[in-house]
């Protein structure tokens, strides 16, 4: 299990605002440990995928070169205050992650 | 970068060596006024900000950063490190003054009892030690992110750090910081004040650099260099292998010394850790 | 240069509600335009073809990043009916940073944070009405942020 996704949604007039930040090493791939030299095998997030009312209103797919603890965001509409927003990812490894908030 | 620097130091001059010990105050305020001459334009809680008072750039990349910033993570966990009790029972909140919340604007202070400078990463340690429990590396991790998350509930609380004028101890541990702070070392032989007092601010062929005051008002930092947030210390090791110099322990007398002297120097600035640097 | 300094001191943090992961969600991922390791190339894989320049796609992102490791994109567009925005850093190992898919519902605008290795050209790409439409920039990288 991925630690936790830290999120904030927020309406603006009619668009719902999500941002979201989750803690995962985004490894490249390209790096080699320091003590070892051994090549730090890839690892990160390949799939975000964002849900409202059932509907999937947001994916992202991902390589290795977005930023560690990485950061998104994106609006839709049809979202009200008190709504829920899920958002979820999954790496390369398997491991997965997923939260919920309220709009505010 | 350093050839740089070494070109614009042989052009400047103003407050390169140690001014002769007049007293805290006294250097605090020539401390203040020699950057309001030297930026007109800056307003002066901006010093607080490092290097992004100077450059608009970067500045703006940090605002970004900012709005949902990575050293949140930290904090968090930081947090429940924080309320994790030890082993016997006791929590860091017995240790400190108000639950050790809102409280980092008194660190570091001079510990009459040992004669030394304690800092907060330092009480952290102590507390676990006297808890019975191992003290934690002070460099990343754990330690760093309990700090973060003090330095987050003292947001907003203005630095006030005391050298009594009738406590030749703590005088002297200050004394001592400042003399670190102006002397020269390293294959370099740069002093602190070498860049951040005499090349300070934006020029066109460095990197831009943080103003002596205000810099130490939101550590521990998260560079996103290191991807990882980081004390006080680690900074002052990087300074001084920056210049080849040989670098001291963290918690060393020498860094907690410094670290006096530097963060009176941001005395009256408010608390605004942690926060991102390059 | 003055700033509402009370931006750097509030207090907020998120609080959410941990979920379990439903598997199902997850979608196909574009797994060959994001091994390729050229941006014509990643390209070609996603949409196949080049993408031509388009005003209608805004591009923003720093001209000179202050650290390649996080480099902040926004992309955002008044096309209607958009079905996807793309982000490409040619000089990057594996161009393709990141790839989003918009529904009826989505508003055109998305930010993400991305890792360059090098001065780059960077490309938005926008899929609108089976149309595709792109916006570049030159990003000078001084500090590499490893690549990606
Ligand atoms: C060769 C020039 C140089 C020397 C000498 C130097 N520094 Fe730095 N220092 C820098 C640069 C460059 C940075 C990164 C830009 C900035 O934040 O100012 C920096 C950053 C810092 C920061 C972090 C500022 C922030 O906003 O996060 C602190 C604190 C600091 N230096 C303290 C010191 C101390 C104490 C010394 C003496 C032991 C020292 N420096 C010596 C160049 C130098």
């Amino acid at each position: 299990m991925g630690k936790p996704i830290k999120i904030r949604a927020k309406m603006k007039g009619d668009i719902a605002e999500v941002k979201a930040l989750m803690p995962h090493e985004m490894e490249a791939g390209f790096r080699r440990d320091p003590a070892t030299n051994e090549r730090v095998p890839a690892h990160y997030i390949t799939d975000v995928v964002a849900q409202h009312n059932g509907d999937v209103v947001f994916t992202a797919y991902w390589g290795p070169a977005v930023s560690k603890n990485p950061f998104v965001s994106f609006s839709f509409l049809g979202a009200a205050v008190g709504d829920t927003i899920n958002v979820h990812w999954r790496d390369n490894k398997g491991d997965s992650s997923a939260i919920e908030a309220v709009f505010k | 970068m350093i050839r740089v620097f070494v070109i614009i130091l042989m052009a400047t001059g103003l407050l390169a060596t140690q001014p002769a010990s007049a007293g805290p105050e006294k250097d605090l305020q020539a401390m203040q006024d020699f950057y309001q001459k030297r930026f007109p334009n800056v307003a002066p809680e901006e010093f607080a900000n490092g290097l992004y008072a100077f450059d608009e750039g970067a500045r703006a990349q940090w605002l970004e950063l900012e709005d949902f910033p990575p050293y949140e993570i930290a904090v968090e966990e930081g947090e429940a490190y924080f309320n994790t009790p030890f082993a016997n029972g006791n929590s860091y909140a017995d240790c400190f003054e108000n639950n050790g919340l809102s409280i980092k604007q008194n660190y570091p202070y001079f510990d009459n009892d040992t004669s030394k400078v304690v800092t907060l990463e330092l009480a952290i340690n102590q507390c676990r030690e006297e808890n019975g429990e191992q003290p934690l590396p002070y460099l990343r991790g754990e330690l760093t992110a309990i700090s973060a998350y003090m330095a987050y509930t003292s947001r907003g609380n203005t630095i006030n750090v005391q050298v009594p004028n009738d406590n030749p101890k703590a005088l002297a541990a200050y004394d001592a910081g400042k003399q670190f702070y102006y002397s020269r070392r390293g294959q370099l032989n740069f002093s602190c004040s070498s860049c951040h007092v005499q090349v300070v601010g934006l020029s066109l062929r460095a990197d831009p650099i943080s103003t002596t005051v205000g810099q130490v008002t939101h550590f521990p930092a998260y560079r996103t260099v290191w991807g990882e947030i980081v004390t006080l210390h680690r900074r002052f090791v990087e300074c001084n292998s920056q210049v080849r110099a040989r670098p001291f322990e963290s918690q060393s007398d020498e860094y907690r010394n410094l670290e006096y002297f530097l963060t009176y120097m941001s005395n009256g600035f408010e608390l605004n850790g942690p926060s991102s640097r390059r | 240069m003055k700033i509402d300094r009370r931006f750097f001191i509030r207090k907020v943090m998120a609080v959410g509600v941990l979920l379990a992961v439903p598997r199902i969600l997850f979608a196909a991922r574009p797994d060959k335009a994001f091994a390729a390791t050229d941006g014509d190339q990643a390209m070609a894989s996603l949409f196949g073809e080049t993408p031509a320049a388009s005003d209608r796609v805004v591009l923003k992102i720093p001209e000179i990043a202050e650290n390649g490791a996080v480099v902040p994109v926004t992309i955002s567009t008044d096309l209607e009916n958009v079905e996807s925005i793309s982000v490409v850093v040619a000089n990057n190992p594996t161009p393709l940073a990141a790839s989003f898919a918009l529904g009826p519902r989505s508003v055109a605008n998305v930010s993400v944070r991305i890792k360059m290795g090098e001065s780059s050209q960077v490309l938005a790409i926008v899929k609108a009405d089976g149309k595709l439409y792109s916006a570049s920039k030159d990003v000078k990288v001084t500090i590499g942020g490893c690549g990606g």
